[in-house]
């Protein structure tokens, strides 16, 4: 279980975040949505401590998590940061197996165990073939797994995400978060395509200007009520099966209706080919 | 379902068994380099302090070495090849692979402190520093009353001065970031080469000018034991250290969250870090003066031997360092006899076409 209750942060006096919570469940995922500058990202730097707020608390399974000092932290909580990592020669190995330094000393050689976890790790995101190829040389999506991957192997409870499916064509999306939502680990991601977090999330948080907007199951969130007046845009939900699928248009286009389906291409924005 | 070990582990593509990660190939090639690299540094030392304006048979050098250390009896050589060997060759061999792997490992550790792969000493001011201090002691005299170590002094002391600079100007709220950390090593660096250039100006002494000219392009010529000492002992302890901090430096490299998240906190690695750095790079320059392209070209190619973690690159490194120093001094010496070229020439003519070939490198591979 993560929550954080309270959150408020400023970045050089400029007001991010302003008195924030959020509750993720165990083995549940929640998703962090909102307006690019809502404050997602901050907000789930925070939860790792990456960032120290102002005010507020962030509890990882009752305990502080600015308690968790040195190895403790990412023993309980794996984080997929937002990072370019370099063009070193690194291969996806030695990539994962550092999934498996904060279960070792300085002083301790990675066992036979660690290479066991990754392997499998490896084997779960499905690029258990490409462990000896050079990280820098992958694709988008490769290199995406081998992060996953990295997260997996340090075996936590929590899983902390920060857009994973940036740069991804649409079926790496799916499966990045088809992925994710399988493994049935408490895990917060930070998402902007509105029909992927529809798909794949149980909960969501609605950021807008560094407050809450919303917060609650996934369909009670995904409304164009709640929506619209955030991103200032038409939205129309379509259901589709178990989920919805939302489509968008600029507010000052033609209302939706005949003239709407006479324009396919005007309306067929990225989110529609979900 | 969370992630065990014994989940889905049974053969992995091709029947190879999956838990093997390729990783025991990957140990026996370090192993290969490293046991490779360490002959290669056993037979340079006794060939490199044999070659000069007197030449002496490795053998012979063997035995001279022999009787100092072990107290062999019966010397079959002449006194003045005693004194060559022991007094002046020997430690000037040795202090070169000492300064080869400090700057080595240094330009190693210091590429994964600020994730950028030109990062070296003198990038972040380490070297200027010295070599402002030591412009001190040549052309004004600063601290010669502490005797013949004065230069070595100052000039270690300038390191100091500039790293605590680069400090100072690179934290904001205790923090360092890499970029701050660059642009703070950049401008100090700059700094002080102004003061030294205006040093030598003020000074107006054609032979002190000369003096810091030679100091500053590098040279071996004043080697000692002691300054074997004194670059050799915070190397070796440089190495244990950052090998020691190896995982730490391969998150660091990923990137600031993904160091925090892998348990090291990047603030406080970067100060221990560079500590660790302007320590060991102090020491060296401050015997042997600026040595250019060392601490930049040799961590390349000790990734190109052995890949980029930390634990296998950094003694790569040191060993490539060492010998390529070793050999650098020995054209440095021989090249011009009876006169000495200085060794920062010769370090960046070997060095800059492998910088080439490196770029056009990663050209064809982007």
């Amino acid at each position: 279980m993560i929550s954080a209750s309270d959150v408020t942060f400023a970045y050089d006096g400029t007001p991010v975040l302003a008195g924030v919570g959020l509750h993720a469940d165990s083995g549940r995922v929640l998703g962090l949505i909102g307006p690019n500058g809502s404050g997602k990202t901050t907000l789930l730097r925070i939860l790792y401590a990456a960032l120290t707020p102002r005010h507020g608390a962030v509890l990882i399974d009752d305990d502080p998590v600015g308690a968790l000092k040195g190895r403790e932290l990412p023993r309980r909580v794996a984080v997929v940061a937002q990072e370019a990592p370099p063009e070193l020669p690194v291969t996806v190995a030695e990539m994962v197996l550092l999934g498996r330094s904060p279960h070792r000393s300085s002083l301790q050689a990675y066992t036979a165990h660690d290479h066991r976890t990754a392997a499998a790790a490896l084997r779960r995101v499905g690029i258990r073939h490409l462990a000896d190829r050079n990280f820098a040389a992958l694709s988008g999506g490769e290199k995406q797994r081998t992060l996953i991957a990295r997260a997996l192997t340090q075996q936590t409870g929590h899983l902390l995400l920060d857009e994973p499916t940036n740069h991804l064509d649409i079926r790496y999306q799916h499966e990045v978060l088809q992925l994710v939502s399988a493994l049935d680990i408490t895990t917060v991601v930070v998402l902007h395509d509105l029909n992927l977090a529809a798909r794949y999330c149980d909960h969501l948080v609605l950021l807008d200007q560094g407050r809450v907007a919303k917060a609650g199951p996934t369909p009670e969130v995904l409304t164009p009520e709640v929506l619209e007046p955030v991103y200032q845009i038409s939205v129309r939900v379509l259901e589709d099966g178990d989920h919805v699928q939302l489509v968008f248009r600029p507010r000052d286009e033609p209302s939706a209706g005949p003239v709407a389906h006479r324009r396919p291409a005007v309306d067929a924005q990225p989110y529609e080919a979900h | 379902m969370a992630l065990t070990a014994d989940q889905d582990d049974t053969l992995g593509a091709g029947g190879v068994p999956s838990d093997d990660l390729d990783h025991g190939r990957r140990t026996r090639r370090t192993l290969l380099w490293v046991g490779g690299l360490t002959v290669l540094l056993l037979v340079s030392v006794p060939v490199a302090i044999g070659l000069g304006p007197v030449s002496i048979p490795p053998d012979t050098v063997a035995r001279i070495i022999g009787s100092h250390v072990l107290g062999t009896p019966e010397a079959t050589w002449t006194a003045s090849e005693d004194s060559i060997v022991w007094l002046v060759r020997t430690p000037r061999v040795l202090l070169a692979a000492a300064v080869g792997a400090a700057l080595a490992i240094a330009g190693a550790a210091l590429q994964a402190l600020v994730r950028n792969v030109l990062a070296e000493p003198y990038l972040l001011g380490i070297t200027y520093g010295a070599s402002t201090g030591a412009a001190l002691t040549i052309l004004f005299g600063v601290g010669a009353s502490i005797g013949a170590s004065s230069l070595t002094g100052s000039a270690f002391v300038g390191a100091l001065v500039a790293t605590g600079a680069v400090f100072a100007l690179a934290t904001t709220g205790g923090r360092i970031t890499s970029v701050r950390l660059l642009l703070a090593g950049v401008s100090v660096g700059y700094v002080l080469h102004a003061a030294t250039s205006f040093l030598i100006f003020a000074s107006d002494t054609p032979e002190g000018a000369r003096a810091v000219l030679f100091w500053l392009l590098g040279s071996l010529a004043r080697a000692e034991w002691s300054g074997v000492a004194t670059a050799g002992a915070p190397m070796l302890l440089a190495l244990v250290i950052l090998v020691l901090w190896s995982r730490k430096l391969d998150a660091l490299t990923l990137g600031d969250d993904t160091a925090h998240a892998l348990g090291s906190p990047p603030a406080r690695l970067r100060v221990q870090v560079l500590l660790v750095v302007a320590l060991c790079v102090g020491a060296a320059v401050a015997v042997s003066g600026g040595i250019g392209f060392v601490g930049l070209v040799v961590p390349h190619v000790a990734r190109l031997c052995v890949g980029g973690v930390h634990r296998r690159l950094l003694p790569v490194a040191a060993l490539l360092g060492a010998s390529f120093l070793i050999w650098a001094d020995v054209v440095a010496r021989m090249a011009f006899v009876p006169r000495e070229l200085p060794i920062g020439i010769v370090t960046a003519v070997a060095g800059a076409p492998f910088l080439f070939f490196l770029v056009r490198r990663m050209k064809s591979a982007a």
